[in-house]
């Protein structure tokens, strides 16, 4: 099975034997910082584990969970300032590139040139990975968010096809509110409402707007009439939600549309993974389709492991634990477990579901076609200060403290104020 | 509760169906969110997500239970909480012991060994209480680092034992202050010296304060999160931080079952702690050497 | 305290009475002895000068400057601060932070003496009573919060068992709305340290001299005066360490807020502690992060610094 990984492995393997007597320092051990702490997505991580095991570089983990990675963070500046760096570290999007500016990471570009690896990673996904023409991060995985899980008995029951544009997607809820059905199952934390002005931005502006506003910060394309409209939608869809939805998590709205008492989630693929526990199949019980208006974008956010600058006695064990991350195989493995697709794009999709297949075809397409974009609501759009400006801005808007041109007004003025 | 016996406060059959009644209601609004802690512990997942959360089980199990304990997912192993206890308690014994005698001696020496400026020195420690936990993390880590305690158990004390010390100096100074100043005195002219006097006057009646400061410094840091996840190393991870590993998945499935679970079992030994201490409580106060 | 605090001060056996004391031995073991109690506190002394006022310093110097991953060295003057109270969340902070605090202070010191006054009544099952009410305090909010969560969420919790029992016009939906969410933060921080107050108080009551209490219920004093002339007044050292506890922990209250409403909905329940900790950490803006808590601190100074001043004074 880890066939490619296997023969690089050996040799390693054999190398470090032979050197063992000359270096008796070297440190085959690997320190890694993550927050993949529960459940599948853990277990998933363990035959990364097992993996550098049986290569001879044991693991030491340092789980730390909270907030999408927050935790992580927090406890990542400690150690660096306390001059106790982990080898590699869980990471996303512009952090990366922080750390990076800090001069704490490792550069990696002999190891991704023996690999290929600027031929296989899709390029969106560089930026991230890549700082000054070094590579400096392992990515894993590439999330999409700009998903539609809709029930298929509700959708069967309506006799409602796929939406395919924003009118499209208005009169689909229409109906499923008419018949009794909450529209949209939704989760007020403010990271949930930033996906959803994700994809109404991508629907609302087309591809190249989302570039202007959300990633070059644009001001005048802020400052737009397509942003008032933005705002404008996001308030339609907030009347298609119920009462309730303030503070819950996106796993239990994600149950609403899994017990049939709503018709649709907006949310990234990591809510299959619910579907799949609840032993739900993909176009039999569920439907997966992109948000309406965004058939050909996607917009992604994507873990990848920051390799920081440690001594050379740690290096070889680092780059072995890199070199295992980017193994076609544990790509393959890891993402069937984890709902999300592989980082790079030459895995092949047998092992996948019917969603994951189709992510994986789409994320290729979007690739090819310039249609491959970071997600503002998770960090790969803007800097962490202007992603939670832009989250206070958002949820307050949603919340019903402004109107729609005030909205579109604060979220410029708190995006220029925080770039 | 003989001090009950001769209390001088007389209240009548009424009013004490009254303070029954009260005081039962209150017990329940304590009670409920344990309660609905415990009843969702013993339920399947689906009963939760599907249903009424705090309606009582149809099928009742204690899988959750085990699975917190010894089979979840903590990082990358199904470990479970079990291997973290033992690094919290590596942690807590000697913060909360070093923390109370500290304290204790402060005390002493602020009520009954007054010095010049000690009403300042108290303030200034009072007011160490207020230090938000938020702006020490940086400095912190880069002394922990020099001193190379950094992610080790010692390191976490230390950090412990600072920020309680205000606390405990608080308790014991407030205590001994209305300890009998005759009684020290007295002993003094017999020559019994610095510590001689605390050991054989002031320590024996102070079971009631100690245990006040035990409970306090015991349960804080026993739940710390913070310096837990950020002073720690791999290996000597206190329990609140396998547990908030437990309960904080990012995009994994929630087992709300297992997270009470979990959450109950983190928090035994801080719930022993107040059942025991409490008995202690009593005893201390009956002893009655405070009232003197 | 006031009359055992004045006798307890005037007798005190300061190093400069040693001449009460029996001298013998050396002069250098003497001047030893005498040192003994100051070299005792000196440990913690110099703890809490490095690891608390060098921190505050360290933390006002970050606040000058323009540190944003880790901290930086290069100064910007005050414009940390310029930016903080241009922050609308800033402002929803200190608002959220004055009535949080002066409800939760005033609910718990009220409850918890009530709870302790009516415990000390000869009450039967007092033993099992007190930890009850003592528990939350042992439990750590991380998932607390969650049950907390639910019980007030209108679609799982009470609001929804009453409609179930058949009150259906029964309504209690604070935690979703924003005005009303930071006093579903009251209800659950009083939950869970009212305990504690009741346990300090009680410990306070038993610790007042019932030689007095009977002297005064000869003279006729009803139970209420009794309670208001003569106890409640004997409790103020009590007070003082209750008023320190859930100051710190009203101005600290980062996890309940984080495992109740995450700040929500919208920004409604924003603290000082939420706001520091995500400009800190998760905003990558460590300056303004310093300067908020540098306000914090200030804060807590004017209103800390005349309380403990009369406290002090009152009884030195």
């Amino acid at each position: 099975m880890f066939k490619r990984y296997k023969n690089i492995g050996l040799a390693s393997a054999f190398a470090a034997f032979v050197a063992a007597p000359l270096s008796a320092t070297a440190d085959d051990s690997v320190e890694v910082l993550h927050w993949w702490t529960s459940g599948g997505e853990a277990a998933a991580l363990n035959v990364l584990k097992d993996n550098l095991e049986s290569d001879g570089v044991s693991w030491n983990d340092m789980p730390v969970a909270g907030g999408g990675g927050e935790q992580a963070m927090t406890v990542l500046r400690a150690r660096v300032t306390a001059g106790n760096a982990p080898t590699a570290v869980q990471m996303l999007g512009f952090d990366i590139l922080d750390w990076a500016r800090e001069g704490k990471l490792a550069d990696l570009n002999d190891l991704a040139r023996a690999e290929n690896w600027d031929a296989v990673v899709p390029d969106a996904l560089q930026g991230f990975a890549k700082h000054d023409g070094k590579w400096i991060s392992a990515p894993v995985n590439v999330h999409s968010t700009n998903w539609v899980w809709a029930n298929k008995a509700i959708f069967d029951e309506l006799n409602l096809s796929t939406p395919r544009t924003w009118d499209q997607l208005v009169s689909a809820l229409d109906k499923i509110q008419a018949a009794g059905y909450t529209a949209v199952a939704h989760g007020g934390q403010p990271w949930q409402e930033a996906t959803i002005f994700d994809a109404v931005v991508m629907s609302t502006g087309g591809p190249a707007f989302y570039q202007r506003a959300l990633i070059d910060l644009d001001d005048s394309a802020l400052r737009s009439r397509t942003m008032r409209t933005v705002f404008e939608r996001m308030a339609i869809l907030r009347g298609y939600v119920d009462d309730n939805f303030s503070g819950r998590d996106w796993n239990l709205a994600t149950a609403m549309v899994i017990n049939k008492q709503a018709g649709v989630q907006f949310m990234g693929d990591w809510a299959k993974g619910e579907f799949i526990n609840a032993d739900k199949v993909p176009n039999r019980d569920f439907l997966c389709f992109r948000f309406p208006g965004t058939t050909q974008q996607v917009t992604f956010n994507a873990d990848q492991f920051a390799m920081f600058a440690v001594s050379g006695d740690r290096q070889g064990a680092q780059a072995k634990l890199a070199s295992a991350i980017l193994d076609p195989s544990f790509q393959s493995a890891f993402n069937v477990v984890k709902g999300s697709v592989p980082a790079r794009t030459d895995v092949s999709d047998g092992a996948f579901d019917a969603c994951g297949k189709k992510g994986m075809a789409q994320l290729a397409a979007a690739n090819n076609s310039g249609n491959l974009f970071g997600s503002f609501a998770h960090g790969h759009a803007a800097p962490a200060a202007v992603k939670n400006a832009g989250y206070d801005v958002i949820t307050a808007h949603f919340n019903g403290e402004y109107d729609a041109a005030a909205a579109a007004e604060e979220f410029a003025d708190a995006v220029a104020d925080a770039k | 509760m003989n001090a009950a016996a001769d209390h001088p406060i007389h209240t009548g059959r009424f009013a004490l169906a009254l303070i029954y009644l009260t005081l039962l209601l209150f017990a329940l609004f304590y009670l409920l969110p344990f309660g609905i802690m415990l009843v969702n512990s013993v339920k399947p997942l689906t009963e939760i997500t599907g249903g009424n959360m705090l309606a009582l089980p149809t099928v009742w199990t204690l899988q959750p239970w085990r699975e917190a304990w010894s089979l979840a997912q903590i990082g990358v192993q199904p470990t479970g909480l079990k291997p973290y206890f033992w690094n919290s308690v590596k942690m807590v014994v000697p913060a909360v012991l070093l923390s109370t005698l500290l304290g204790a001696l402060n005390g002493y020496v602020l009520t009954k060994w007054r010095f010049k400026y000690d009403t300042l020195v108290f303030g200034l420690m009072l007011f160490s209480c207020f230090i938000p936990f938020q702006i020490v993390l940086i400095p912190m880590a880069r002394i922990l680092g020099v001193t190379g305690l950094a992610g080790s158990t010692p390191g976490l004390v230390l950090v412990h034992l600072v920020y309680g010390l205000g606390f405990t100096t608080l308790y014991f100074r407030n205590y001994y202050q209305a300890f009998p100043t005759e009684l020290v005195r007295a002993a003094q002219i017999d020559g019994a010296g610095f510590f001689g006097i605390f050991r054989r006057i002031l320590l024996p009646s102070s079971g009631p304060i100690i245990v006040v400061s035990v409970i306090w410094q015991f349960t804080n840091i026993w739940n710390d999160f913070l310096f837990g996840a950020s002073f720690a190393d791999y290996d000597s991870f206190p329990m609140t931080v396998a547990l908030n590993n437990l309960v904080q998945s990012s995009t994994g499935v929630k087992e709300y079952n297992v997270h009470f679970a979990g959450a109950i079992l983190a928090s035994l030994p801080t719930l022993l702690v107040y059942i025991v201490a409490g008995r202690y409580f009593v005893r201390g106060l009956i002893a009655g050497s405070v009232k003197g | 305290m006031a009359i055992a605090t004045t006798s307890a001060t005037t007798a005190a056996p300061s190093p400069s009475s040693h001449g009460a004391r029996p001298t013998f031995g050396g002069n250098l073991s003497e001047r030893l002895r005498d040192a003994l109690p100051k070299i005792v506190m000196s440990p913690s002394i110099a703890l809490i000068a490095v690891f608390v006022y060098g921190f505050i310093g360290f933390t006002t110097y970050l606040s000058l400057t323009d540190s944003r991953i880790l901290p930086s060295f290069d100064f910007v003057g005050l414009a940390n601060y310029i930016k903080l109270f241009g922050l609308r969340n800033w402002g929803i902070a200190l608002k959220n932070l004055a009535i949080f605090g002066a409800l939760y202070i005033v609910i718990c010191t009220v409850l918890g003496l009530a709870l302790a006054i009516l415990l000390d009544q000869k009450i039967r099952g007092e033993g099992v009573l007190r930890p009850v009410y003592l528990y939350p305090m042992a439990l750590s909010f991380i998932v607390t919060g969650t049950a907390w969560k639910w019980f007030l969420d209108p679609g799982l919790g009470l609001e929804h068992t009453m409609h179930l029992w058949g009150w259906t016009s029964f309504q209690f939906d604070w935690i979703k709305s924003r005005d009303f969410a930071i006093y579903t933060v009251v209800l659950a921080a009083v939950w869970q340290s009212s305990g504690f107050v009741m346990a300090m108080c009680l410990a306070g009551l038993r610790g007042i001299n019932d030689e007095i209490l009977k002297a005064a219920q000869i003279d006729g004093a009803s139970n209420f005066n009794l309670y208001r002339r003569i106890i409640i007044p004997q409790l103020r050292a009590t007070f003082l360490s209750v008023f320190v506890i859930l100051g710190h922990l009203s101005i600290k209250s980062y996890d309940l807020v984080i495992a109740l409403t995450g700040g929500g909905p919208g920004r409604a329940t924003e603290m000082p502690a939420t706001f520091m900790y995500s400009y800190t950490f998760t905003r990558n803006q460590m300056g303004v992060g310093a300067s908020s808590a540098v306000i914090m601190l200030l804060t807590i100074v004017a209103i800390m610094v005349p309380y403990l001043y009369r406290e002090l004074k009152h009884r030195s």
